[in-house]
């Protein structure tokens, strides 16, 4: 009897012990909940694929959510319920919801922790900036990143004898307005449309200009902060392009993209102004007409003009997780750093590569001169470094801000308010967005 | 209530009853009260950050000239889908009553939409209506030289939903309505008619009276559904735009909460919504159906 | 009529095929683009005589939009809300109908408070509640500082989480939606109207409660079931809101939301003869149920109106 239960036992201590090992020896899961769907999330795939291939400690799992709102929403809910993800997507304007959440994992203190010594300058500031906090760290990865370019129709161009434009020095606004009479003159029904007038005609406007947005440099600084998109520059140039719809040399197609865009692929429009994502998009769409691309126009006052704002999407790590599981999470981000993958990324879906020595690499290796119209907004968006007011926005409610803006807008195309009145009105009320958020956060 | 024959058992009964008030205390009463507790709070999303602010939340909202658009925006929007979807309905039954042949083939052909998703409705008369290539657009540009734009323009962006989300109710209408129609007695329309009145007069005389009861019933259903129902139309087809034009009540809550993350200002609207359909509704209960006349 | 009126009797039948047609009409255009290929779909204006790839655009969709997966899903939830509101509501209503106990107004008044308020009206709350289905026993537990009391009796700190999750899952799709009052309120109007004699007759004979139930209520309900079974399954088939937010699963989808992933947004090519194919074999369940079950589904809407 005593043998055999000593049998037993051993038995099972084997099967135990080999059990437990498998589990110690498997890799650790690692969720990450994302928006890219379709095309973009096959290339979110392949780069997962990459990673698990080259490792065998860690296993990462990519779900797509839906699209950006649903994807955040998942998160916030999962959060509430103690089952969130690693890493979960957040659109740039969800920044400051994110980074007040208290769920979130820093990524520069992610990378530290974990013995990973980055090399922050190597990545493009102006990606980096949108992202940091008001001591210059990294907080959330970007991932996808783009900024506003100006397109122009090539054809349209010509006929109106107007020479094509140059890839890296911008034109004036008054330029513009020349360009767009002549073309007006010249038969086309209107001269420029633009998509997202918010993020291009207002946010990269005063990005550019060195223009603040808001007070408390843009809002890094405090909740305490208020607009000032009603200064005297940025109502003046709201005024011309008032004044500019008069005699059809600018157009108002929508507040987002797909009435602009329409516009400009039935040639109704010669100058459209959107983000790079775009660029895809008209190869696709675009038969019968060249088009090329152009940086946006800067004032003849500014000599030196600053940098564009991004717009898109960054990585958020959560807290809450085991101490074992972030050095995967961590390896994860250094892997999609990598030159090889940010090329790859750049490639398959148009937005920037986030580190310099990845756009170093695609220029020797002759990509830009295959793919010219892809440079251009990256040029435009480093050519100098950010300032405290050109290296993004940090604004609760921001998405309601933003409808505000439009709306406000909108009375001025319709003739219901002056550039004034609008811009005036879309302070105050944006302020009162502003408070509310401030008060939600207020200690006690 | 009526003194009825009942059984005398006495925990069988809350046994019975049991699994209904459950279910309805755990999602119907304790969410309301959840949402009025915080409607009273301002809150971050992730429920770290909670401030009782009282009626704040109410006061924003009616001094937010997006929220009262959007009030103007459902009133406007029921009426019209209630308007259209009971006309269609009524005229369309009047119609069938009259028919003596087909009756069965009728009924079938005019019942299905009831099936149909109002999501999916919103798909199909968008696929109408795009101003690119939906042809009913076409129509309207190249036959009546209309500037049909509804991705662009208020007032078209409404109409199509307008119209996906009354098409669908017609069926529901029109079964509710034959049946009311059927139940009038033959032998009134036979007195009415020896009389000398026409088939008109007759209508309005005689079938529009006897039909309020089903009239009233008719309303006050179609305004609930174009209140809350037509989410998935708006949701599908518009999304609130363009410019915030079909952004009914309902569809502000969920941007508010889901998309805007502002809980409490998302929980103060769905109280002020539920408030307004009661009121429209005892509101009707109390005027509209003194004038309906019940066959005595 | 009572009179000949020829002129008004074509008219009728004119006006009547009028509006056959433009109630018929988006489904007859969706069903002839789902018959087109790509290039006549894009076609603008649309032709309109029906092409042959019908099978072909049918297979497109049930593959690119993962359409199994979301029918099942459908399914199991509009047969578990018919199944749930079917069952709850008819002992429910036999409940306050049949017995005469201490709360049963207040039973009676708390199911019909929520009639006129559909789900729309509480989502943020009842997203909440069904995300953790614990909530309340959670707040509960932090009202009364329990953790406090335990740390205290455990002599270490004790932090209790009382989680469960109806995200993502098929009771998250069903159990909310079964709240509604909509059933209980009409069987009660029908039991009101069963003559008493049937009751008296069955308690004379002593048969028990639930004997009366199965024996004799149950046998005369079927045509109200019927009725209900075809407006229910309709409903939860058709529910968009509750489905939108309970579930970011794309394998959890139900059919009519995972439909969107077919429309063509702006920058895709224009798969409108996909999407239509799509859409009309996420319509065909609930249309069948209705139009096979005509009859009875007439006679349930109508009859407990009065």
């Amino acid at each position: 009897m005593k043998k055999r239960s000593w049998l037993g036992f051993l038995a099972i201590a084997s099967i135990l012990i080999f059990t437990a090992s498998q589990v110690m020896a498997a890799p650790i899961t690692i969720n990450w909940w994302h928006a890219m769907r379709s095309a973009r999330g096959k290339v979110c795939d392949h780069m997962i694929k990459k990673f698990n291939e080259s490792q065998s400690d860690y296993v990462v799992v990519g779900t797509n959510k839906g699209n950006y709102d649903e994807t955040v929403n998942a998160g916030v809910a999962a959060i509430r319920a103690k089952k969130h993800p690693h890493l979960l997507q957040s659109f740039e304007v969800g920044t400051q919801t994110m980074m007040l959440s208290g769920a979130i994992y820093p990524v520069y203190e992610l990378m530290k922790d974990n013995g990973f010594n980055v090399n922050w300058k190597d990545y493009m500031q102006p990606v980096l900036s949108y992202y940091v906090n008001s001591d210059g760290n990294l907080m959330s990865m970007p991932f996808n990143s783009s900024t506003p370019v100006m397109y122009y129709n090539v054809d349209l161009f010509k006929k109106a004898g107007i020479a094509e434009l140059s890839k890296t020095e911008p034109v004036s606004w008054d330029k513009l307005g020349e360009i767009t009479a002549k073309l007006v003159k010249s038969g086309v029904p209107a001269g420029m449309v633009t998509a997202w007038q918010s993020w291009t005609q207002i946010e990269n406007y005063s990005a550019i200009h060195n223009l603040p947005f808001a007070t408390k440099s843009n809002g890094y600084e405090g909740l305490d902060c208020e607009l000032a998109i009603n200064n005297p520059k940025v109502v003046n140039h709201i005024t011309r392009l008032k004044k500019w719809m008069g005699d059809k040399r600018f157009l108002y197609g929508g507040q987002k993209y797909q009435g602009p865009k329409a516009e400009f692929i039935a040639q109704n429009a010669a100058v459209y102004i959107d983000s790079i994502s775009g660029i895809a998009k008209l190869k696709k769409a675009v038969k019968d007409f060249k088009w090329d691309v152009a940086p946006l126009p800067v004032e003849t006052w500014m000599k030196a003009p600053q940098n564009s704002i991004i717009g898109g999407a960054s990585n958020w790590v959560l807290k809450g997780h085991k101490k074992a599981d972030y050095k995967g999470v961590a390896a994860f981000l250094n892997f999609l750093a990598t030159p090889e993958m940010q090329e790859y990324w750049h490639k398959q879906t148009g937005y920037f590569p986030i580190t310099i020595s990845a756009y170093e690499s695609l220029k020797k290796k002759g990509y830009y001169k295959e793919q010219p119209y892809q440079e251009v907004g990256i040029k435009q968006m480093t050519r100098r470094e950010p300032t405290k007011i050109s290296r993004g926005l940090r604004l609760g409610y921001f998405i309601q801000i933003r409808n505000i803006i439009n709306e406000e807008l909108e009375l001025v195309w319709n003739d219901t308010k002056t550039p004034q009145q609008g811009l005036d009105n879309a302070v105050k009320r944006s302020n009162v967005k502003l408070r509310e958020f401030e008060r939600i956060y207020k200690k006690k | 209530m009526i003194k009825r024959s009942v059984f005398t058992n006495r925990k069988l009964p809350y046994l019975l009853i049991l699994p209904q008030i459950l279910v309805t205390v755990t999602f119907f009463y304790w969410p309301a009260a959840q949402g009025l507790f915080q409607s009273l709070m301002i809150s971050d999303p992730f429920g770290l950050h909670n401030t009782f602010v009282w009626f704040d939340n109410f006061i924003a909202l009616f001094k937010d000239p997006l929220y009262l658009k959007s009030v103007v925006i459902t009133l406007t929007f029921s009426a019209c889908t209630a308007f259209v979807s009971i006309s269609m309905g009524l005229f369309i039954a009047t119609m069938a009553n009259r028919a003596l042949r087909f009756k069965a083939f009728i009924r079938t052909m005019l019942i299905w939409p009831y099936a149909v998703a109002p999501a999916i409705s919103g798909i199909l008369w968008l696929f109408l209506l795009h101003p690119s290539y939906g042809v009913v657009a076409l129509a309207l540009k190249r036959w009546f030289g209309f500037e049909w734009n509804p991705v662009l323009v208020g007032h078209d962006a409404m109409i199509m939903v307008i119209l996906a989300s009354a098409w669908k109710q017609v069926s529901y209408n029109f079964v509710f309505f034959m049946a009311g129609m059927q139940a009038i007695p033959h032998s009134l329309i036979e007195a009415a008619s020896m009389d000398g009145a026409s088939p008109f007069r007759r209508f309005w005389a005689i079938t529009l009276p006897l039909l309020s009861p089903t009239l009233f019933f008719v309303t006050v259903m179609n305004i609930i559904y174009a209140f809350f129902e037509t989410f998935g139309v708006i949701h599908t087809v518009t999304q609130g735009g363009p410019g915030g034009a079909t952004n009914i009540l309902v569809y502000k809550v969920y941007q508010d909460g889901f998309i805007g993350l502002n809980l409490g200002s998302s929980a103060a609207q769905s109280i002020v919504l539920m408030s307004l359909i009661i009121l429209i509704t005892v509101l009707q209960f109390k005027y509209v159906e003194r004038k309906v006349q019940y066959t005595g | 009529m009572v009179e000949k009126t020829p002129i008004l009797d074509a008219f009728t039948y004119i006006f009547l095929m009028v509006g056959i047609i433009i109630v018929g009409s988006p489904i007859i255009y969706a069903i002839i683009a789902a018959t087109l290929p790509i290039e006549d779909v894009s076609r603008v204006p649309m032709p309109l005589i029906p092409g042959d790839q019908f099978w072909v655009n049918m297979r497109a969709a049930w593959d690119k939009g993962d359409l199994g997966t979301q029918l099942f899903n459908s399914f199991i939830m509009a047969s578990g809300i018919t199944i749930g509101k079917i069952t709850v509501s008819m002992l429910g209503a036999f409940s306050i109908v049949y017995f005469d106990y201490r709360f049963r107004t207040l039973a009676f008044v708390t199911v019909f408070c929520t009639l006129m308020l559909p789900v729309e009206v509480r989502i943020l709350p009842t997203y909440e509640m069904a995300a953790n289905l614990f909530g309340p026993l959670q707040s509960i537990w932090d009202l009364l500082h329990l953790n406090s009391v335990m740390s205290w009796f455990a002599n270490h700190e004790v932090d209790v989480s009382l989680n469960f999750s109806l995200l993502d899952s098929y009771g998250g799709l069903i159990f909310p939606l079964v709240a509604s009052a909509t059933c209980t309120f009409l069987f009660r109007q029908f039991f009101l109207t069963v003559p008493e004699e049937l009751c008296e007759a069955a308690k004379m004979d002593g048969a028990s409660a639930m004997t009366f139930f199965r024996k004799i209520l149950l046998p005369i309900s079927k045509t109200n079931m019927a009725a209900l079974v075809v407006i229910e399954f309709v409903y939860g088939w058709n529910q968009y809101l509750w489905p939108l937010l309970i579930t970011t699963n794309p394998k959890m989808t139900t059919a009519v939301i995972g439909l969107q992933n077919l429309i063509p947004q702006a920058d895709d090519l224009p798969f409108w003869n996909v999407a239509m194919a799509g859409a009309l074999i996420v319509m065909a369940p609930p249309i069948l149920v209705v139009l096979l079950m005509q009859r009875w589904f007439v006679k349930g809407l109508v009859d407990p109106e009065k």
